[in-house]
């Protein structure tokens, strides 16, 4: 039994207090969080009185849930109801929402303690944490490196020890690439397995939540508790959320394995990361599946659909910023000029740089060519996968095609930083789960992570193998 | 497809998009632009003949809710969110072109 599910039960059963739980994240956010910069906002006020209440309810006879005085960490672009919630954008600097997110909701009924709002690249854009408005990150593992992006602070929360469980959300990667370079557990879950209702749109059909975690079994728990269906998303998908810790240790006999060559043997990919997706797959064989090599053509695509795509409906998603409603005003004489005298000035340089990408991409002449393009690129994308899954049951691959970079090393070269998601974005595209898990170490002893894709609601399976994958690399 | 994005193109689409640009941006804005674009232009070697375009992963249709009266978001608490208000609405500048 692994962190978080053993805080759960010692807190259920009155063997340890929630109250003290929480003391030692926060001992532990005290030692280190100036050095990392992990998060926008440390909630202790807020989360010693949820933590007390949990404890009451232990006292009570009742039963506080499965993430009974769990400490946990929210990506800073999820609604907490009179809490500032920046999306680390000047554009929403002192903005307290008037409602919770779904997500939030539903951790806090599982007895999940808030323990803080984690920095991430403005409006989720970036793959290091360095796009934040308040600063970037930095790797625990190694302070002069990025912990990737843009769900950075989530993924150093966990690795740093300052919460067991994270939440992030992915629309190119963005719980992915980050846990791969922190050493974590991350989780895009199926489109719709989780309700985005208070999740700051950037790109509504890709963005999905979902959890970081140390281990799979701890990924799985909080999967099981934010998954299933909610009236307030209407993407949400009808049904309730899916059993995985329970099937967690079924083992991989006879699955079919395949490793996807698009998304592993590629140009700039490291041989360490390589080594590891090949060893991760000799694991699975030793543990009896059956693991072939399979190429999926349309996914070398898949990063330029995609900074088509997501740009597009950033752009959209983006134009409610206008100084009326919420969030940051720079007046002028009249509307149009405040609209664009508060945007200019409460947008960072990538929202800018992809507001301008998106709109070019929409714009008259120009929309076929590109967005459209992109969007029958992306019906080929989903064509080729699901066809590659009528032969296998899951797919491996790299998560990030490096291990984490020192910071500033992208920052002067937009392009280089999308290729970041190479590995990453198809996924989003097709809008099937896909999670990183930590396998082994590289060079300087950074983290590598090795990627499990499955089928649209294929999460049991691709958790099974997540497993079997944690326990080849010994862990 | 590869487009070369001028200062004339850039200032347009900032138009577009409510962005008060400044000299700075303008220039290196072209420049990135012009190079994300070309990369992404790769999606024309793909032959999308009879390829119908996907917007969404989900095969969703419309979703229905029944017609009936709920409580919305508490008004003050949103009115206090905003950066200027009167009469219990949002305060904006005038509309362009209207007398004052």
């Amino acid at each position: 039994m692994s962190g978080a599910s053993r805080i759960a039960d010692d807190v259920r059963s009155g063997a340890r207090s929630a109250r003290d739980v929480l003391d030692e994240h926060l001992e532990a956010i005290n030692r280190r969080e100036p050095d990392i910069h992990a998060f926008n906002a440390v909630l202790a006020d807020e989360a010693r009185a949820a933590a007390d209440g949990v404890d009451a309810a232990v006292a009570r006879g009742d039963d506080p849930g499965p993430l009974a005085g769990v400490p946990l960490a929210l990506k800073d672009n999820m609604c907490t109801r009179g809490l500032l919630t920046t999306c680390s954008s000047r554009i929403l600097e002192g903005w307290r929402p008037p409602y919770d997110a779904t997500v939030v909701e539903r951790v806090r009924a599982a007895g999940a303690v808030v323990i803080g709002k984690t920095n991430l690249d403005e409006f989720a854009m970036g793959s290091s944490t360095e796009n934040s408005a308040f600063g970037p990150t930095r790797n625990p593992h190694d302070l002069t490196r990025v912990p990737g992006g843009s769900s950075g602070g989530s993924a150093a929360a966990v690795a740093a020890g300052f919460a067991p469980l994270a939440l992030g959300s992915d629309t190119g990667g963005s719980i992915r690439q980050p846990a791969a370079l922190c050493g974590v557990v991350g989780v895009k879950p199926t489109y719709g397995a989780v309700s985005r209702y208070g999740l700051i749109a950037f790109a509504s059909s890709l963005d999905q939540i979902g959890p970081f975690a140390a281990t799979v079994e701890d990924a799985a728990l909080l999967l099981e508790v934010i998954a299933g269906h909610d009236s307030l998303d209407s993407t949400s998908i009808a049904g309730p959320a899916p059993q995985l810790v329970a099937g967690l240790d079924e083992g991989v006999s006879g699955l079919r394995v395949g490793i996807v060559d698009e998304m592993t043997e590629i140009d700039g990919i490291e041989p360490q990361v390589r080594d590891a997706v090949r060893a991760a797959a000799a694991g699975l064989e030793a543990a009896g599946a059956k693991v072939d090599t399979v190429s999926v053509p349309s996914a070398t695509y898949g990063i330029s659909a995609y900074y088509l795509i997501a740009p597009a409906e950033a752009s959209s998603n983006l134009a409610r910023y206008d100084g009326v409603r919420y969030g940051l005003r720079v007046d002028a004489d009249d509307v149009s000029h405040m609209n664009s005298a508060t945007r200019e000035a409460g947008f960072g340089r990538e929202v800018k740089r992809r507001i301008m990408l998106g709109t070019y991409a929409l714009s008259a002449g120009y929309y076929d060519a590109y967005y459209g393009q992109a969007q029958r690129v992306r019906t080929l994308i989903l064509r080729d996968f699901e066809r590659v899954y009528e032969q296998f049951d899951v797919l491996i691959a790299a998560t990030s095609p490096t291990v984490a970079f020192e910071l500033g090393a992208k920052t002067a070269d937009p392009l280089a930083m999308y290729l970041c998601d190479v590995c990453t974005v198809p996924v989003n595209l097709t809008g099937h789960p896909a999670m990183s898990v930590p396998f082994g170490t590289g060079d300087a002893g950074l983290p590598i992570g090795v990627q499990v894709l499955a089928p649209a609601l294929g999460e049991p399976t691709m958790f099974r193998v997540a497993r079997a994958i944690e326990q080849a690399a010994g862990r | 497809m590869a487009e070369r994005i001028t200062r004339a193109d850039v200032e347009h689409v900032a138009q577009l998009a409510r962005l008060a640009l400044s000299e700075e941006e303008i220039v290196s804005l072209s420049e990135e632009l012009g190079a994300i674009l070309d990369y992404a232009a790769q999606v024309s070697a793909l032959d999308t003949h009879d390829v119908p375009p996907t917007a969404h992963p989900l095969p969703l249709v419309n979703v229905f809710r029944p017609d009936e009266a709920r409580p919305g978001l508490p008004r003050d608490e949103v009115l206090a969110a905003a950066p200027s208000v009167q009469d219990k609405r949002f305060r904006v500048p005038r509309i362009l072109g209207e007398e004052p």
